[in-house]
This record gives C-alpha cells, sequence and structure tokens, in this order.
C-alpha cells in the first residue's frame, strides 16, 4: 500500500483531499528498481484545472512508455494546504509516489497562461528547489518549461534551466539520453540501471542540451538593453549554441503517441471527459490568435484512427462523455464521417457527446439537434467584432449574414438562447465598433420575433454577450499593436454597456465583461521581458499567488512590486513596436515568417482581409517543411 | 427483464478520502469500464439503475458498504465480481454479490443497523481508563444527549439507539451496534463525544479511526431487534 504524503488530519482539514492521493484508475506505478529517471510533470495550477489538460496526459503518457522514466503528476496545492505546508515543512510531493518533488531528475513545468507565473515559484518554494536556476546545484532537478508561454519564456527565463519549444513529442527522448550520459547512469543488461553520480557537470549538460532542436537554455544567452529601454542585442555565449531556436512540430500525428488510458480523476474536474485531439494547427488565420499561429500548419488525425482511440478511450476510462479538440472542428475534413461513428457508438454506450463550437449551419444544427437538449443548449457565435469593418481587420472570416444565416435555422428547430463573444480594444477600435456589438445582438434579437411566429415562440429569446480584453500576443500580426490601458477597457465596456441598454430588444440581452487589471498584467507578461522576472519575483515574495483567480489576484501588490523595481509596465503594452525593433522572442522561430506576421500587420491597418489555408496558400513560411495541409496548396 | 443485484464492497487505503457522490461517479465509471450490462433510466439523459444503502463519511474505513444494482443480463456472481475487481482502484474490493429477489426492498430502504469498530489514531489514544469507561457508560440506564438537528437541538435517550457495545482490551478499541434507520441514524463519533464527555473529556476531531464493519436490515420486519446483513439478503447465482 502506498504511504501518503500527508497525515490524515491533513487531509481531513483541507478542502478536497482527493486532489493529493494520486492513485486513480490511469496512473502509473512503477517498480523504483526499474527506473533510470524519476520526471515530475507540473501544470501550476489547482488539480481540477490541471488535470483538465490534454497535453499533460500527452506527456505523461508518452513518458511513461519509456520503460525506464517514471512520470507523475504535479499541481499546486490549493491556499489551504500551502499554508499547512509552509508552517508543518512539508516539501511538495508527486502523487503517484508521494515523494518528494526535489529528488527527481526533471520537473517539467507546463505554460499554459501568463496569470500562473506565481504559481510557478510557488510550486519550486514548496519543493525546496531554489527559485533561480543559478542557484541549482547538483542535486536540484531540471526545471523544465514548455506550453504556448515558452514562445516568450523571457519574463520567466531566470526561474527555468530549460524551455522546450514546441510540441513535447519528440525531443525528450533525447533530452533523457543526454542526461543519463551525464549523470552517469547506465543499465546492466538485465533491466537494472546503476545509481546516479551525485557530483555531476550540471552546467555542460544545459550546454549540450541547448543544442537539442527546440531546446533553450536561457542561462546560456546575453541580451543588452539600449537607452530607449528596448533590447539591443540577444546573443548566445558561446559559438555551438544556436542563437535562433526553432520550435518542434510533429510530423505525423497518427503514428505519434496519444494517452487512450488517461488518468481518471475520482472527484470532477473542469473537463471531467474523454477528449479525442481530431487535429492540430488551424486554417483560419485570425490576427489576434496566438495558437493559429503556433501550431501552424494544420494536421489532422486520420478518423479511422479516431474511432479506434475514441473505442479504448470508452473502455479505458469509463468516462460519460466525450469530447472533440481542435481549435476548429468544423475544419476537420472527416467530421461528418467522426460523428455519426460517434452517434452511433455513443448511443450503445450510453456515452453523452460534448460538442466543440462548431460553426452554426445546417450540419451541425442536425447533429446538436441529435445529441443535445435543444431546450437546454445554446448556440455559439464568436464574431469577436462588432462591425465587418473590425472583423475585417482582425481577419476573422465571419460575416453578419453568416451569423443570421445560422441563427434563422437554428431558431426554427427551435433554439432560443445564444452566446455572443466579442473582444473589445482590438487595434484601430472605433466607438461605432463598440457600438457594434450591441446592434449586431439586437439584429438577433429581432431576427428571432421575426422568423418565429409568436405561436410557435418557446419563451423569449436569451442573448448573452461576453467581452473579453484584447492582449497582443508574440507571433501574431498583433505583436507590434499598442494595448489598451485598464480605463480604456473599462471605458469601452461602459460603452457597450450603455448601447446595450439602448437598444429595442435589451431585455433580451445579458452583457458580461472580462476583468481589465489582469487583462493588463496578462499583456506585459505577454510580451515582456527578462527584466520582469525581478517583478514576478517579488510579487510571488509579497504574497501574490493563483493570480488567475480574480479573489486572489492583487492587483495594488503587483503595480507596487512594479514600481519598487523600478519597472514600468506599460512600457510593454502601449507602445506600438516599429518594424526593426528587436522583440524578446524574436530569437525563438515559430515557423511562421516574421515578414508574413508584418505583412498581415500591415494589412491589417488598411482592413484587408486574407483568405485561409484551404482557399489560398498565404505564404506564411511554413510550407518549407512540407507537412499536413501545406503541400496541397501552392 | 431486468436484474437487481446486491454489490458488498470495502473502503480503505486513499479511497477513505473520495466522498459519497465522488464514489457513485466512480462506481458509475468502473461499471463501463467492466462491461456491466447495467440497466439505464430512460429519458434525454440517461443514468444508471444504483444506489447505495448509505453514505460513508469521508475518512471512514468500511468493511460492509452495499449498492443494489440492476442488469438487463446475468452472468455468474464471479464473473460480476471478477470484472469488477479488474477494474478498481486500490481502496476499494467488491466482496460478493447476490441476486435479490424482485420484492426485496432495496438496501437504502432496509438498512436499520449498522456495526462499527472504533480505535484511536497514534498518539490520540484516551488518557483514561476506557474499559472501565466504556462498562460504566454502557451500564447506564438511559444515556441522555442533546443532538442537533436541521431543526434546532432535541434531547434523546442515546441508549436506545445503541443496539449493542464492547470493549476489546487486545485491540483497545470498541465496537458498538448503532441504530441506522432514517429516523434514528447514529454516527459513533456521536457515541464516543457523550463517552468522553463522561469522563470530563473532549473527543478530538483526528482521535477517532472508524471502521464500518457491517450493514443490516430486520430479519422479519414485523420482529424489531432481530438483524440480518445486508450481505446475507438474496442469493449466490
Ligand atoms: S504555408 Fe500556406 S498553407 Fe501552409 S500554413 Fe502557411 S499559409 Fe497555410
Amino acid at each position: 500500500m502506498r504511504k501518503l504524503a500527508l497525515r490524515d488530519e491533513i487531509l481531513l482539514k483541507v478542502e478536497k483531499p482527493a486532489r493529493y492521493i494520486g492513485g486513480e484508475i490511469g496512473s502509473i506505478q512503477k517498480n523504483m528498481d526499474q527506473v533510470s529517471i524519476r520526471f515530475a510533470m507540473c501544470f501550476p495550477d489547482v488539480y481540477e484545472i490541471g488535470m483538465s489538460h490534454l497535453g499533460i496526459q500527452i506527456l505523461y503518457d508518452m513518458l511513461n512508455r519509456m520503460d525506464d522514466v517514471w512520470c507523475e503528476r504535479v499541481y499546486s496545492p490549493w491556499t489551504d494546504l500551502d499554508e499547512i505546508m509552509r508552517k508543518e515543512n512539508i516539501p511538495l510531493f508527486a502523487l503517484e509516489s508521494q515523494e518528494p518533488v526535489r529528488g527527481f531528475d526533471f520537473l517539467g513545468i507546463t505554460l499554459q497562461y501568463e496569470m500562473c507565473y506565481t504559481n510557478i515559484l510557488q510550486v519550486l518554494d514548496l519543493a525546496g528547489i531554489p527559485l533561480l536556476s543559478t542557484e541549482r546545484g547538483c542535486d536540484d532537478p531540471i526545471v523544465i518549461g514548455g506550453g504556448p508561454c515558452s514562445y516568450n519564456p523571457e519574463p520567466i527565463a531566470d526561474f527555468f534551466d530549460l524551455f522546450y519549444i514546441g510540441e513535447g513529442e519528440n525531443r525528450y527522448g533525447e533530452l533523457l539520453t543526454l542526461y543519463r550520459k551525464f549523470r552517469g547512469i547506465a543499465e546492466d543488461g538485465r533491466g537494472h540501471f546503476s545509481e546516479r553520480k551525485n557530483e555531476w557537470d550540471r552546467e555542460g549538460f544545459l550546454r549540450e542540451a541547448a543544442k537539442i532542436p527546440g531546446i533553450y537554455a536561457p542561462s546560456l544567452y546575453d541580451v543588452s538593453y539600449g537607452e530607449d529601454g528596448c533590447i539591443a542585442s540577444f546573443t548566445p555565449k558561446y559559438d555551438d549554441i544556436p542563437a535562433v531556436i526553432e520550435k518542434e512540430m510533429v510530423e505525423d500525428l497518427d503514428s505519434s503517441p496519444y494517452p487512450t488510458a488517461p488518468v481518471v480523476p475520482f472527484i470532477r474536474v473542469t473537463q471531467d471527459r474523454m477528449t479525442l485531439e481530431i487535429m492540430r494547427g488551424c486554417i483560419r488565420g485570425c490576427r489576434f490568435c496566438q495558437a493559429g499561429q503556433l501550431y501552424k500548419p494544420l494536421r489532422e488525425r486520420s478518423t479511422q484512427v479516431l474511432k479506434k482511440y475514441a473505442r479504448e478511450l470508452m473502455k479505458n476510462t469509463g468516462h460519460e462523455e466525450i469530447s472533440l479538440s481542435s481549435l476548429s472542428s468544423s475544419d476537420y475534413t472527416g467530421l461528418p464521417e467522426l460523428l455519426d461513428f460517434l452517434m452511433e457508438e455513443c448511443g450503445r454506450q450510453k456515452v453523452n457527446i460534448a460538442l466543440p463550437s462548431l460553426r452554426i449551419d445546417a450540419f451541425s444544427l442536425d447533429v446538436m439537434n441529435k445529441v443535445q437538449d435543444v431546450k437546454k443548449s445554446s448556440l455559439t457565435f464568436a464574431p469577436e467584432a462588432g462591425t465587418q469593418r473590425m472583423r475585417n481587420v482582425i481577419n476573422k472570416g465571419l460575416t453578419q449574414e453568416d451569423i443570421e444565416g445560422g441563427a434563422r435555422e437554428a431558431f426554427l428547430g427551435g433554439w432560443n438562447k445564444v452566446k455572443l463573444y466579442f473582444m473589445l480594444g482590438l487595434p484601430g477600435e472605433t466607438t461605432e465598433d463598440i457600438q457594434g456589438i450591441a446592434h449586431l445582438a439586437n439584429d438577433i434579437a429581432k431576427l428571432y420575433y421575426d422568423t418565429v411566429p409568436k405561436e410557435e415562440r418557446k419563451g423569449k429569446i436569451q442573448i448573452t454577450v461576453s467581452t473579453s480584453f484584447f492582449v497582443p500576443k508574440p507571433f501574431t500580426p498583433f505583436q507590434w499593436a499598442p494595448m489598451d490601458r485598464p480605463e480604456m477597457f473599462t471605458q469601452k465596456a461602459a460603452i457597450c454597456k450603455e448601447e446595450i441598454r439602448a437598444q429595442l430588444n435589451q431585455k433580451s440581452i445579458k452583457y458580461n465583461w472580462h476583468d481589465a487589471d489582469t487583462s493588463i498584467m496578462e499583456g506585459v507578461f505577454a510580451r515582456g521581458d527578462r527584466r520582469l522576472c525581478k517583478v514576478i519575483l517579488r510579487a510571488y515574495e509579497a504574497g501574490c499567488f493563483y493570480d488567475a483567480w480574480t479573489e486572489y489576484y492583487k492587483h495594488d501588490v503587483w503595480m507596487q512590486c512594479f514600481e519598487e523595481e523600478g519597472i514600468d509596465p506599460y512600457f510593454y503594452t502601449e507602445r506600438e513596436r516599429t518594424k526593426e525593433e528587436i522583440l524578446p522572442w524574436d530569437f525563438i522561430s515559430c515557423k511562421v515568417s516574421r515578414s508574413f506576421l508584418w505583412r498581415e500587420w500591415e494589412k491589417s491597418k488598411c482592413e484587408e482581409v486574407s483568405t485561409n489555408c484551404r482557399e489560398g496558400c498565404q505564404g506564411c513560411g511554413m510550407a518549407a517543411y512540407g507537412l499536413g495541409i501545406c503541400p496541397k496548396r501552392k | 427483464m431486468a436484474y437487481k443485484l446486491r454489490i458488498k464492497f470495502n473502503k480503505y487505503a486513499h479511497m477513505i478520502f473520495i466522498g459519497h457522490l465522488d464514489l457513485m461517479r466512480y462506481f458509475q465509471k468502473a461499471m463501463r469500464r467492466g462491461g456491466v450490462d447495467i440497466s439505464y433510466s430512460e429519458g434525454f439523459s440517461p443514468h444508471q439503475i444504483m444506489s447505495f444503502a448509505q453514505p460513508l463519511g469521508v475518512g471512514i474505513y468500511s468493511d460492509g458498504e452495499y449498492m443494489d444494482i440492476s442488469v438487463n443480463s446475468l452472468t455468474s456472481e464471479q464473473q460480476l465480481k471478477d470484472a469488477l475487481n479488474g477494474v478498481m482502484s486500490e481502496g476499494v474490493d467488491i466482496l460478493s454479490v447476490k441476486l435479490l429477489a424482485d420484492k426485496t426492498p432495496n438496501s437504502m430502504a432496509s438498512v436499520v443497523a449498522a456495526s462499527y469498530f472504533v480505535a484511536f489514531r497514534e498518539g490520540y489514544e484516551p488518557d483514561f481508563d476506557l474499559a472501565k469507561a466504556a462498562a460504566d457508560f454502557y451500564a447506564q440506564d438511559k444515556i441522555m444527549i442533546e443532538k442537533e438537528t436541521k431543526k434546532g437541538t432535541r434531547t434523546l435517550d442515546l441508549k436506545e439507539h445503541i443496539y449493542s457495545f464492547s470493549y476489546d482490551p487486545d485491540k483497545n478499541s470498541l465496537y458498538m451496534l448503532l441504530d441506522a434507520s432514517s429516523g434514528g441514524n447514529i454516527k459513533p463519533s456521536l457515541v464516543m463525544e457523550q463517552l468522553y464527555r463522561e469522563q470530563g473529556r473532549e473527543l478530538g476531531e483526528f482521535d477517532l479511526i472508524v471502521t464500518r464493519e457491517d450493514m443490516f436490515a430486520l430479519k422479519d420486519p414485523d420482529k424489531p431487534g432481530v438483524f440480518i446483513s445486508l450481505g446475507e439478503i438474496g442469493d449466490s447465482y
């Protein structure tokens, strides 16, 4: 029987003890005699969020397929346990073995959103690992980051030994082999491994690792700044270290490993279901979207493989719901076939299908009608901007006619709930663009009353308008764009609200908007540089963590920390960058060319749209790799 | 055609930290993993026909938990046990399966008593003579206590709800058979609180290690006080 790291008294005292006990179906136990490398994979947020993330499950499965590697999971202890662990000096442990993370070889941390940065420090701190890479020694794990935020790792560069840029499936094998060599771990031919050397060349390892494609060792690069505060140079310290790090990408999804027996949590988590990743990448090229560029080119999994995975997932997990994962599921070519299969298979096994947000048209309405309770479900549209002009600026290929066409059909089919998602603060936004949000919502309400005769209406139309504040992200055409100040955001939300209230159908429209302060902070970290490390460290020491949770976000403390470090946060958000400026992430290549992004930025200023990859290649630079959709588009 | 089955299981190791609702979800998934031909309710979102005798508090061990399920086809007791044990997490074992007659009331409706072992967490043992305290406690004619209910406090004679009570000197633990009927359900901690109170002590939050040993129904509905284990009702198949 496993011995739990926490005493019963603690587990009975904290909220949701199941966050800390491990032992779930699908969690992996290994015999320590046959393990040469121990890997702790961390999602720096609470269990229920971390457990919902597909990427972690993919890497967990992939690493544990290696016989001599034992990958375990680590999440941020919630605030109640955090306090107890600090008071009682209980070191952070991994869920499977319940043993301290400090004794592991690697601590991998996935970086899914900027607001988790202080939680990285919480995890390191509780684990007893020095927060700064430069202060770590031979008996500290190698701390390696990955995930979307590692495409601009600079604001957290000081806390990591390595970053993995790109899709995790490719290079871990090589990295671990190199590590075994440096630690003197050898196999005796009978599946047993020699002890690792206690004294070893950690620096040398980092330097060799930095030569593996996709691996970035921040300590091996020097940055200097000019008088204007911008980066003057960014160079490797050694000649044999690459000046540019290219992202790694999987060539063929069908032959890359997929977790068909993932960990099944005991408690309800945010995404409590099976997930089928149907494709990676996106053809659409929305100019605000970072994922769209990072995961290019579009690569599909074959329906045949997906059907097999679906059956295995059902058998191995027993989950009662399945969903599809991708950036734009309507663009998956095998969608009708896959959904037909799922409807049949799930009907038999009494498994629900959670539909991803599909483009609303006759096909998707038919599917929704079959798998959801029309009375309860709602239609989702993400026009992102209120006017066609603004949608052209952001290259969101969704017109008012598209929305009305889909909505009309849906209203006739019995739907009367509509969700609309928009962004405020897009580049070049005018008051008319903001008011356009209200008008669009009103037009849809009107359409409902015009379309559905009174006697057939099943209640009033309910429209929910949600706006978030636009945050420019690296590797998008808007990476050069200025971002609004919080007071402007608040003003814009007020304009939007006022205009909605002025509409004829205002009673049918509900309006939600996102908090402005955290959006600003997200904007600072998204495009920040290394100088922010000390602000983040200071904020953590001043008690900031769980910043992604509005109830824990302490804006005043953050602002004070910026001031104490003499750093102006708005330097990172308000400036429009020039073409020449060295951006903090310029040393990374996501294989989409900078010139393409600049071209798109200029086109956006002229309100000019670009075709998607299927309609016509935009020459983004990705075609050179001959993968996915690219070879088919010349 | 549907068949009613009663499944007996235990709960130990890390599973004691899984609450009742999560345990239900756990078993729903286990039924699917084990390929059990369980019956579903009608309607838009069908759910499995499954009910539990009584929720078990978080942190409590058990050797005698019960759930009743309805299945569409019968295999054998052994087959079902193996199928489910093959997909269990450590901390829950399927102990037995019985086929119930159609008219057998479900476990939730029929449970009237539950037996418990109460031991002490290391370092939290009582500092008084437990053997004597237990004997004195149970020798009283009446044990009047104030019980907190949703509608405020009410006075009740605890003695009426304790069907058996004894001290085991070898294990320094107590065995108690308590009322578990829907109207008079008594938790072992309530009994222990009073026992401690009578010794001039206060029971601490983490002092006890409680194991529910079994649950019982009335052997004959007309004869109060004669119990049969829920696991002895029904037939092997
Ligand atoms: S090269 Fe063309 S087809 Fe390929 S991702 Fe870029 S724009 Fe799309």
